[in-house]
C-alpha cells in the first residue's frame, strides 16, 4: 500500500464515531490544561494514561494526540487575553497578542492565533507523514557544533529584535543569562549559584519566570500607579473577527512560521521555543508595518503561533521514526505506545503502518476539531476583558499562583515567583523590556551546553565551529545580521532604524 | 464509554481527600522510568486489591534528591507513604552534597533493573569491544562517549570501564546529555565515538541495524540480545541500573513488615509480571537483607569511583 493508500485507511479508523468522541475529549482536555499555567499536557497524559490501559490503543493514542494539539492552542489563549504564557512555547505570543487585546483587537488576535495554529498543524502533520524519514536524516547531521551556531543565530535576531534602547534589551538579556547559570552544570554534575538551596538545583524554571515576569509584575505595575488610570475597556473594537487586513497580514506569517517551526522541531535538541523566537523576529523584519510592533501586530501573534504547533508535529518526527522523545509530552506519548507492546523506531512505520497512519490521521481530525471548539469560543474569551481591572488583576495573580504551585508543589517556587514579579515590576517601571530576560534564561544552558560539548568532542579545537558547512553559514548570518545594521547606521541611517525599532514591553 | 471514563477521572477527583491507602513519590517528571515505575505499583497495587487508593505524586528535580529530600523530612513514620527511586540517587546523592541520603529513609525493595549497552554507529571503523578499548587506550580524550547526564549510571560506567581496562578515569571524554534519548540523537549523527546507556534506550536502533552493540554490563549474557559482557572481554565491571522502592523513616518493625509484605505480593503477582514483560523491564526483585547489603555494597563502590572520576571530593 503506498502511503496515501495508508492515510486514507488511517482517516477512516479515525473517523469512527467511538474514536471521535476520543478526539473530542481529549482536544477539550488539552485546551484545559494549556489555558492553565503549571498543569501542562505532560501532566495531563500521565494521569490518564492508567485509564487509558483499559481503552484500545488506537482510541488512547488518539486522545492523547488531542491532548497535545489542544495544549499547543489554549497556552495562546491566556497569553493574548491575561499577558499570562501558560506554557514556554506562548511566551512570544502575549508580546504582541495581549497588546492587541487591550485595543479591543483580541477577537482578531485569537483568530489568527487560531486558524495560524490550524494551517500550521495541517500542513507539518502532512509533511510528517509523508516527509518523516527523510526529515529525521536531517535532523541528525545536528550535532553540537550545528546547535550552537543556531543559538547564536537565535541570540543576535532576536535581541535585536527586542526593544528601542539595545543597552536596555541586552542588559535585560545578560540579566536572563546570569540566572540562566543557576543549577546544576549538566556536563560536569557540579551546582553553580545555588547556594546550598536544594529547590536551586534544577535552575530556574522556565514558566515560573515568564509568568512572574509577565503576570505578576504586570499586576503590580498597575497596581502601584498613583494615579487611577480611567479603565479604557475596549473589549471589542469594530469586529471580534478577522477583517480582511488582517487575513491579508496573516497568511504569509502563518506560513512562515510553519517552515521555521517544524524543522526546529524535528530536531532531537531543537524546542517549540526557538521556533517562535525565530518567526517573532523574521516577521519584526519582513513586515510593512514595523511601527506597529510592539503595540499590537497582527503579524507577531501569527507567526509564532503557527510556530509552536508546527513544532508540535515536528517533535513527533524523531518520536515515530527514532523513538527518541524530545519533548515531556512525547516521552509519556512513548510510555503509552510501550504499553501496548509498540517498540517506536526505525521499524515501526513498517511494522505497524495501521498504528502510525491511525496516529497521523487523528492528528488531522484533532486539528480541525481544535478550530471547530475554538472559533466560537472567542467570543465568549474576549468578554473576559470587560471583567473590571482589579477583579481582572487579582484574578490573573490567583491564577499565576496556583498554577506555580500546582507545577511544583513547594513555598521556595512561590517565593521565587513573588521575588521575580517584584523584579519585572521594576523593570517595568525603568523601562527595561522583559522579553529577552525570558529568552536568556531559555536559551543560555542550551548554547553553553551545545559549545562546551563541540569543545569536548573536537578536544578544544575552536576551528571545529566553523568546520561544518551548515554551522558555518549559520554562524555567517548571525554576523552579516549583527554588522550590517551597524553599516547601515554608520552611514546615517540611524534614524531608519531607530524607526524600525518600535517600542516593546 | 465515555461515561466511563467521566467516571473514572470523577472518581479519581472525589477520591483525593480521603485517605489514601498509598501515596508513591515520583522523585521526577512525568515520563521517565521513576515516574512509570510508580504509576505500574499504582496501576498494580490497586487492581489486584493490595490497596484500595494510591496517589502518585510527581516531586522532580537534582537525580530525585529533591523528591528524597521531601519524602524524608516531611512523612517521619507515616506507614502509607513510599517513594521511588534507584542507582541514579546513589551518585546524585554524592555529587550534589545532598543533605538526606538512602540512609534516612526505609528501603524496602528492588523492583526492576536494566543493564547497561555500550554502542557505536553503524558507519564506525570499531567493530568490536576490543577495538574500543585498544582506541581508549592509544588515546582516552580521542574517544567520546555520549550518554545521560554527568555521574549518572552511564557516566559512572564509562569510569568503571577506564579504571578497568587501565585508563585514567580523570581522563575520559564523557558527554553528558539530559538522556539516553538525546544522547542517541548524537550517536546516530555520528557525533561521537561511542554511547552508554540503558539497553532498552538503543534496543530498537540495534535491531534496525543503524547501531552497533558492542558489549552489556550484565553478569552473564543477556537471553536473546547478540553481544558479549564486559567481563567476556576481561574488564571487570557488572553495572545494574536498578530502581527501587523506599519507605518513610521511622517505622516500627510491624509497619515495616506490613509495607514489605504488600511490596511482595504486587511483585509476585501475574499483573505485575505481565507489566514487566510489556515495558520489557526485568525482575529483579530483591527485598529484605539481602537488598540493604546490595545497597550498602552499591554506595560504597559509587563513591569510589565517583572520587577517582573527580567528580566528588
Amino acid at each position: 500500500m503506498s502511503a496515501f493508500e495508508f492515510l486514507m485507511q488511517g482517516l477512516g479508523t479515525a473517523a469512527d464515531p467511538m474514536m471521535l468522541l476520543y478526539a473530542l475529549i481529549g482536544v477539550t482536555l488539552g485546551t484545559a490544561v494549556g489555558v492553565l499555567p503549571g498543569i501542562g499536557p505532560a501532566l495531563t497524559v500521565a494521569l490518564l494514561l492508567p485509564v487509558t490501559y483499559r481503552l484500545d490503543p488506537a482510541g488512547s493514542l488518539i486522545m492523547f494526540a488531542g491532548i497535545y494539539y489542544g495544549g499547543m492552542y489554549g497556552g495562546s489563549t491566556t497569553s493574548i487575553l491575561l499577558n499570562t504564557p501558560g506554557e514556554s512555547a506562548s511566551i512570544i505570543t502575549a508580546l504582541e497578542g495581549n497588546k492587541m487585546a487591550r485595543k479591543g483587537r483580541g477577537g482578531p488576535a485569537l483568530a489568527t492565533a487560531a486558524i495560524g495554529s490550524f494551517i500550521a498543524g495541517l500542513i507539518a502533520t502532512l509533511l510528517l507523514a509523508f516527509l518523516a524519514p527523510s526529515i529525521v536524516k536531517l535532523a541528525l547531521v545536528f550535532g553540537p557544533r550545528e546547535y550552537f551556531a543556531l543559538m547564536v543565530l537565535a541570540f543576535v535576531t532576536v535581541s535585536a529584535a527586542f526593544g528601542d534602547s539595545a543597552l536596555r534589551g541586552l542588559t535585560s538579556l545578560f540579566l536572563g543569562l546570569a540566572l540562566a547559570c543557576v543549577g546544576i552544570d549538566q556536563l560536569t554534575g557540579q551546582a553553580r549559584l545555588s547556594f546550598g538551596v536544594p529547590e536551586l538545583l534544577d535552575g530556574i524554571e522556565v514558566t515560573t519566570m515568564a509568568v512572574a515576569m509577565f503576570a505578576v509584575g504586570e499586576a503590580l505595575f498597575i497596581a502601584g500607579q498613583r494615579v487611577q488610570v480611567e479603565d479604557e475597556v475596549t473589549a471589542v473594537k469594530g469586529s471580534i473577527w478577522m477583517n480582511r487586513r488582517d487575513w491579508a497580514r496573516s497568511w504569509k506569517p502563518w506560513l512562515r512560521g510553519t517552515f521555521i517551526g517544524f524543522p526546529i522541531g524535528a530536531m532531537p535538541a531543537g524546542g517549540a521555543e526557538i521556533g517562535t523566537f525565530l518567526s517573532y523576529a523574521t516577521e519584526k523584519k519582513l513586515t510593512k508595518h514595523p511601527e506597529e510592533f510592539g503595540n499590537g501586530a497582527i503579524e507577531g501573534v501569527a507567526g509564532p503561533e503557527a510556530a509552536n504547533n508546527a513544532s508540535a508535529a515536528g517533535t513527533l518526527v524523531p518520536l515515530l521514526t527514532l523513538g527518541l522523545p524530545t519533548s515531556a509530552t512525547a516521552a509519556i506519548m512513548l510510555a503509552g505506545f510501550q504499553q501496548f507492546g509498540l517498540q517506536p523506531g526505525p521499524l515501526l512505520f513498517a511494522t505497524n503502518p495501521t498504528l502510525v497512519w491511525g496516529l497521523i490521521a487523528s492528528l488531522l481530525i484533532a486539528n480541525a476539531m481544535l478550530l471547530v471548539l475554538n472559533l466560537p469560543l472567542i467570543g465568549l474569551w474576549v468578554k473576559l476583558l470587560t471583567v473590571p481591572k482589579p477583579w481582572l488583576y487579582a484574578g490573573i495573580l490567583l491564577f499565576a499562583t496556583l498554577g506555580t504551585i500546582g507545577a511544583n508543589p513547594s513555598a521556595f517556587e512561590l517565593g521565587m515567583l513573588l521575588a521575580f514579579g517584584v523584579l519585572g515590576y521594576v523593570m517595568r517601571l525603568f523601562g527595561y523590556p522583559i522579553a529577552p530576560i525570558v529568552v536568556g534564561l531559555i536559551l543560555g544552558p542550551m548554547a553553553e551546553q551545545q559549545l562546551r560539548r563541540a569543545l569536548s568532542i573536537s578536544q578544544g579545537d575552536w576551528t571545529t565551529l566553523v568546520q561544518s558547512p551548515i554551522a558555518a553559514v549559520l554562524l555567517g548570518i548571525a554576523a552579516l545580521a549583527l554588522i550590517v545594521p551597524l553599516i547601515l547606521r554608520a552611514r546615517g541611517k540611524g534614524e531608519v532604524l531607530s524607526q524600525l525599532a518600535g517600542e516593546e514591553d | 464509554m465515555k461515561q466511563f471514563v467521566l467516571a473514572s477521572l470523577f472518581a479519581a477527583a472525589t477520591a483525593l481527600p480521603a485517605m489514601a491507602d498509598y501515596t508513591i513519590i515520583a522523585p521526577a517528571n512525568p515520563g521517565g522510568g521513576w515516574d512509570q515505575t510508580a504509576r505500574t505499583m499504582q496501576t498494580v497495587l490497586q487492581e489486584e486489591g493490595i490497596s484500595k487508593s494510591v496517589q502518585v505524586q510527581n516531586v522532580p528535580g537534582a537525580g530525585g534528591t529533591i523528591g528524597l529530600a521531601q519524602f524524608a523530612s516531611q512523612n517521619k513514620g507515616n506507614p502509607s507513604a513510599l517513594i521511588v527511586g534507584g542507582y541514579v540517587m546513589v551518585g546524585a546523592i554524592l555529587t550534589n552534597n545532598s543533605p538526606v541520603s538512602l540512609k534516612d529513609v526505609t528501603p524496602i525493595a528492588r523492583l526492576t533493573g536494566e543493564y547497561e549497552a555500550i554502542v557505536v554507529p553503524a558507519a564506525s571503523p570499531i567493530q568490536d569491544i576490543a577495538g574500543l578499548i585498544e582506541a581508549l587506550k592509544a588515546d582516552p580524550g580521542a574517544v567520546s562517549w555520549a550518554g545521560g547526564s554527568a555521574g549518572g549510571t552511564d557516566h559512572i560506567a564509562v569510569g568503571l570501564i577506564a579504571k578497568a581496562a587501565g585508563v585514567d578515569p580523570t581522563k575520559i571524554n564523557y558527554i553528558a546529555y539530559s538522556g539516553g534519548g538525546e544522547a542517541l540523537a548524537a550517536i546516530l549523527g555520528n557525533q561521537v565515538t561511542a554511547g552508554i546507556s540503558s539497553l532498552g534506550e538503543f534496543e530498537a536502533q540495534i535491531q534496525a541495524g543503524t547501531l552497533r552493540l558492542l558489549a552489556v554490563t550484565a553478569p552473564e549474557r543477556l537471553e536473546g540480545v547478540d553481544a558479549p559482557t564486559l567481563q567476556e572481554a576481561g574488564l571487570d565491571v557488572v553495572l545494574e541500573n536498578w530502581r527501587m522502592v523506599a519507605a518513610a523513616p521511622g517505622l516500627s518493625d510491624e509497619q515495616k513488615a506490613q509495607v514489605t509484605a504488600d511490596i511482595e505480593k504486587m511483585a509476585k503477582s501475574e499483573n505485575w509480571q505481565k507489566q514487566l514483560s510489556d515495558k520489557g523491564w526485568m525482575d529483579t526483585y530483591l527485598a529484605g537483607p539481602d537488598f540493604e547489603a546490595q545497597l550498602e555494597q552499591d554506595v560504597t563502590s559509587t563513591e569510589a569511583i565517583l572520587k577517582d572520576i573527580g567528580l566528588v571530593k
